[in-house]
């Protein structure tokens, strides 16, 4: 554990932010057990997100580093888009690189670690949006699958190219008019869950956010397995209220509509991943 | 002396003792090898306590690339393998390096360009990844021959480049080259290029220090920038980053990061200099009122025309470049005073070198400046090509039959 990077030293505590001081004195670490319940309570590792008000990935943003089993040794490479705009705000070693190239870095960064620190487990998870993951970067997200990195890979997919003004991403809904596709889209949404298991990934899962503990759940399943197995991935539906034509207090009733549809809760795990999620259960982790 | 007899012998991980810098580089018994330059990366390698390669296929730079990951299966490099395309394999390095590890890779034309995106990333990133470039030029049309087009491209990515002219250049400039690109007030990447196929593919003599030395291990504690291994404070959690904000604060600190990296490469000239004994190296007649400015096998090549030419009986010198960022301005400037002519043979058909020559001694050298003679896609250049240039240029009758 290296939660005690972030103690504050002494002699600088009187000048440090109150927000720091709270992740040393407040945040969750060293407890795996630590999970969304902890939000109302515990300090967050996320400081005043960068996103637009109501914003379901902000959710997503919440949930996930509140699930994150060890945060104190977790690396998060993010990508371009509007998640790379609250990577700033999150306190923990995080990383922006290019756009499409999360899990080639990501790959990297796991390797290394691993090798560096055999005794010790470090978890390096990519958290990125649909374009980063499914259109410039899929041959960087589908080659780590392939090699087997012990890597977990979420996916925000709000279905369009959101932070530069509303174009359409290859996880639009066929026929949906967005920016450059003027006529409607013309092919379908492109299943990136599926192509995750044709690709190796030994725990896949497609969810709304709209719930806190389902969300928490898959996050350590997912993060558990990468540890053990292999590659992990998490599709999460976290809609654009702004290019969806959405009121700031609508993401969550958008996100149940999907529930009941084309982000109805799917989960898959390969014999070896349920072996984990098994034990983790009968450990009380899960 | 490597270590003095009360210090503590270290081994690194491979099992190799470590010495300094100096001591491997300068003052290690060398033993004399006949290998490809190819092989001369391995064995630079082999000596540089690596702790990451990544690899890719592509001609010429493939056997170098086998070589690193035989080091890989002997215990010589602590994680290897190949990634999905040179984009891909940039950024897994980056990945590797900003793990903490001391990272290798290679490349040649076409992959370079397909990697581009990676390489002002990695300056920005501040990384000392190492990039052994052996330049082959670019598509379209399809050449897999020696060209080195693809430097042009690389000049302004931040990275600093070193030109080796032979097999023995390469093995000491890759060794050499992460000393300096770790120092902590450098600590950008290097591109260590060198002319495919002439350096890669050819054997010749390389004098070698034994193998069971090698650089001290990397320490990524003393990055300028944080190491991303949770094991130190992380770099950004703050209240309003400045990144990414539409604001004069936000423009001026991306204005100064970059500004920084190129600092950063100016700041590696002393050590240069040190590790290289000199950013240029001269050859012929001090006096000669012909000089070729050249780097790589144009330098070699050079060479062979200035001995030619003293059967002419017209005195020539080279002034061999052998790192392009830092640009050793002030050595060209000094080693040119003399110069009437310049002369720039080059491997490629836009004459990067030449611009780069033409912009550094502007005002500063009342010499003419002649980019010639240029080959290019996989053309040699017999030295009777350089000889027969200045004969031209002197009025002189061409004698020799190319």
């Amino acid at each position: 554990m290296s939660y005690k990077i972030y103690q504050v030293n002494e002699a600088l505590r009187e000048f440090v932010p109150r927000e720091i001081i709270d992740l040393e004195e407040r945040a969750t670490w060293g407890n795996p057990k630590r999970g969304v319940m902890d939000l109302p309570y515990a300090k967050e590792l996320i400081e005043e997100h960068s996103l637009c008000a109501g914003c379901p990935e902000s959710m997503a943003f919440r949930y996930i580093l509140a699930s994150l089993p060890a945060p104190e040794d977790t690396i998060i490479v993010n990508s371009t888009g509007c998640t790379s705009l609250v990577f700033p705000h999150i306190a923990l070693h995080t990383v922006h690189s290019l756009f499409g190239n999360q899990n080639a870095v990501a790959s990297g960064i796991k390797r290394v670690l691993e090798w560096r620190f055999p005794d010790k487990v470090k978890d390096v998870i990519v958290l990125a949006g649909d374009g980063a993951i499914i259109d410039i970067g899929l041959d960087c997200t589908l080659q780590s699958f392939f090699r087997q990195e012990k890597i977990t890979t979420i996916c925000f997919d709000n279905e369009v190219y959101a932070n530069t003004g509303g174009q359409e991403s290859g996880s639009t809904v066929k026929g949906h008019v967005f920016k450059m596709a003027p006529k409607g889209k013309q092919f379908e949404k492109v299943p990136m869950w599926q192509l995750a298991i044709d690709s190796g990934c030994h725990y896949v899962a497609r969810l709304t956010v709209s719930s806190p503990k389902r969300v928490e759940q898959v996050v350590k399943k997912a993060i558990y397995v990468a540890r053990e197995v292999g590659p992990t991935y998490i599709h999460l539906y976290t809609p654009c209220i702004l290019e969806i034509g959405l009121n700031s207090d609508d993401g969550l009733e958008e996100s149940r509509a999907r529930d009941k549809e084309r982000f109805a809760f799917f989960e898959y795990a390969t014999p070896e991943a349920q072996e984990v999620i098994n034990r983790k259960k009968e450990e009380g982790l899960l | 002396m490597a270590q003095a007899s009360t210090e503590k012998v270290i081994y690194n991980r491979a099992g190799q003792r470590v010495v300094s810098p100096d001591y491997l580089l300068f003052e290690a018994p060398r033993t004399k090898h006949f290998m490809t330059g190819s092989e001369a990366v391995k064995e630079a390698v082999k000596r540089s306590s690596v702790d990451a390669s990544v690899s890719y296929p592509i001609t010429p730079q493939s056997e170098a690339a086998h070589l690193i990951g035989e080091l890989w299966v002997e215990g010589y490099v602590g994680v290897y393998f190949r990634g999905e395309s040179e984009f891909g394999v940039m950024s897994e390095l980056a990945g590797c390096a900003m793990a903490g590890a001391r990272s290798i890779t290679t490349t040649s034309g076409p992959g370079t360009l397909r990697a581009m995106e990676n390489f002002p990333m990695w300056a920005g990133t501040r990384i000392p990844v190492q990039l052994v470039l052996m330049a082959r030029g670019i598509n379209s049309p399809l050449s897999i021959q020696p060209d080195n087009l693809e430097v042009s491209f690389l000049l302004d990515t931040g990275c600093m480049i070193w030109y080796a002219e032979n097999a023995q250049d390469l093995f000491d400039m890759i060794i050499a080259g992460f000393v300096v690109a770790e120092k902590p007030e450098v600590h950008v990447p290097i591109i260590t290029a060198v002319d495919g196929f002439f350096v890669s593919h050819t054997r010749e003599a390389i004098m070698l220090p034994p193998d069971d030395i090698a650089l001290p291990p990397y320490d990524p504690y003393k990055s300028p920038m944080p190491v991303i291994d949770a094991e130190i404070p992380p770099g950004r959690f703050l209240r309003d980053p400045f990144v990414m904000k539409s604001n004069y604060i936000s423009y001026a600190t991306h204005a100064s990061w970059q500004f920084e990296v190129r600092s950063a490469i100016e700041r590696s000239r002393p050590y240069a200099k040190h590790y290289l004994r000199g950013l240029i190296e001269e050859f012929g007649d001090p006096e000669a009122e012909i000089v070729f400015v050249a780097c790589g096998t144009a330098a070699a090549q050079s060479k062979e025309a200035v001995r030619l030419l003293e059967d002419e009986g017209i005195k020539a010198r080279v002034v061999k470049l052998k790192t392009i960022r830092p640009f050793p301005i002030e050595e060209l400037i000094n080693a040119t005073k003399n110069a009437k002519t310049i002369f720039v043979p080059e491997f490629n058909v836009v004459g990067w070198l030449e611009r780069e020559v033409r912009r550094y001694l502007y005002k500063r050298s009342d010499a003419d400046i002649i980019g010639a003679p240029r080959v290019a896609g996989g053309m040699t250049m017999p030295p009777e090509v350089i000889v027969k240039e200045v004969l031209k240029i002197l009025g002189k009758e061409v004698k020799h039959v190319i």
